[in-house]
């Protein structure tokens, strides 16, 4: 079995970037139709980096950021996380609540915007993970979701801290939300457990 | 001229005064600055999780609290500093950064690190001076080898020196 993910060839690459679109294709229909616009993708991008590498992946440790996870079990254990720019979070909070953005009165969301959020966490990932398991017949369960909200290079360590134990790197698989005025909505990343991998290549018939 | 040493998740640096030693990012993960001030020379580690013991993978010795604040020993005394009585420590991070519904284990990393962290440094009598750890918030944090300030920066809870 595999211990870190340095030896992934392009075919287990392509297969796993496949398997991001589909995912994150279900995942952005269900989206749009809870705001009722349209949501675009970006082409699902598959990074194998050092811990140290990701914040510099994600653009800055600082930058400050909603963050909803989800702990995946079952056959092929994975992470996921959903990253909004705070900026765009606002923009998706007022849509689902109805809010006309100019009349804003509040500097922080409120107990309601933060559990909106989340079920819009909680619906992608099922969504998602629903599309993934139709294409490898493996078993996602999805935990309820958290939130936080703060640098990103804090939310992303306490999720890459899970990962140390077994290696000193980690396999973002990532999809790009995008909405056309507003740009990258969000990032969608799903991080396999190194074991897991060897589950959802073998089943996608790219094993090693 | 002061440099500024970057230092990033699971690694350790060390330096002289009048450097500095930063790592910006710390949620559950926890900074351990260590310096000797009679001879102006310290260390920060970004540690990653509680025990190298537990690890299927333990060759990275800067990810754990035990094996790093081993490392930073070997590390100073190779530098003269081989009493620990003049050895200090500050720590910052710790934090638990998700919030769940309800009651939840998943992601708690951030309070087994600082017990472990605490213990380590006790096992090793290195004392510690200043602590800013738990709570559900990111820190970037800035060591002083000159003064031995730490500089603790947050999103929404302000800056301040422990």
């Amino acid at each position: 079995m595999f211990n870190d993910f340095k030896e992934l060839s392009s075919l287990q690459i392509d297969a796993l970037k496949e398997i991001g679109n589909i995912g994150a294709g279900n995942a952005a229909t269900a989206l749009a139709q809870m705001v009722n616009t349209k949501i675009d993708l970006n082409i699902p991008r598959v990074s194998i980096l050092p811990f140290d590498d990701v914040f510099e992946y994600l653009g800055g440790a600082d930058l400050p950021m909603v963050g909803i996870f989800l702990g995946v079990t079952g056959s092929a254990p994975c992470n996921i996380l959903f990253l909004m720019p705070v900026e765009k979070a606002w923009i998706l909070v007022d849509m689902l609540m109805g809010r006309n953005p100019d009349e804003k009165q509040d500097m922080e969301f409120g107990e309601m915007d933060i559990s909106a959020m989340m079920e819009v966490g909680n619906i992608i990932a099922a969504t998602y993970l629903n599309a993934l398991s139709m294409f490898t017949q493996l078993q996602f369960y999805p935990s309820v979701p958290g939130i936080g909200i703060d640098m990103v290079g804090a939310l992303m360590d306490a999720v890459l801290a899970q990962f140390g134990q077994i290696g000193d790197h980690v396999l973002l698989l990532e999809t790009q939300f995008l909405k056309d005025e507003n740009g990258i909505m969000g990032n969608f990343f799903l991080l396999p457990e190194p074991g897991s991998l060897d589950s959802i290549l073998s089943a996608l018939g790219v094993n090693f | 001229m002061a440099k500024i040493i970057q230092v990033g998740m699971a690694d350790m640096k060390y330096s002289n005064a009048p450097d500095k030693l930063t790592t910006a990012g710390l949620g559950s993960c926890i900074g351990i600055c260590i310096i000797d001030k009679s001879k102006k020379i310290g260390s920060l580690a970004h540690i990653m999780l509680p025990s190298s013991l537990q690890a299927k993978n333990a060759q990275n010795r800067a990810k754990f609290a035990d094996s790093a604040i081993e490392l930073v020993l070997e590390e100073l005394s190779k530098q003269g500093t081989t009493n620990h009585a003049s050895l200090v420590a500050k720590i910052a991070g710790g934090a638990q950064m998700f919030k769940f519904s309800g009651e939840s284990d998943i992601l708690k990393i951030g309070e087994r690190n600082s017990i472990a962290v605490q213990e380590n440094l006790e096992k090793h009598r290195i004392k510690l001076l200043a602590k800013d750890i738990g709570g559900n918030y990111g820190r970037t944090i800035t060591f002083d080898l000159q003064t031995g300030d730490l500089l603790v920066r947050t999103i929404g809870y302000g800056e301040h020196l422990i």
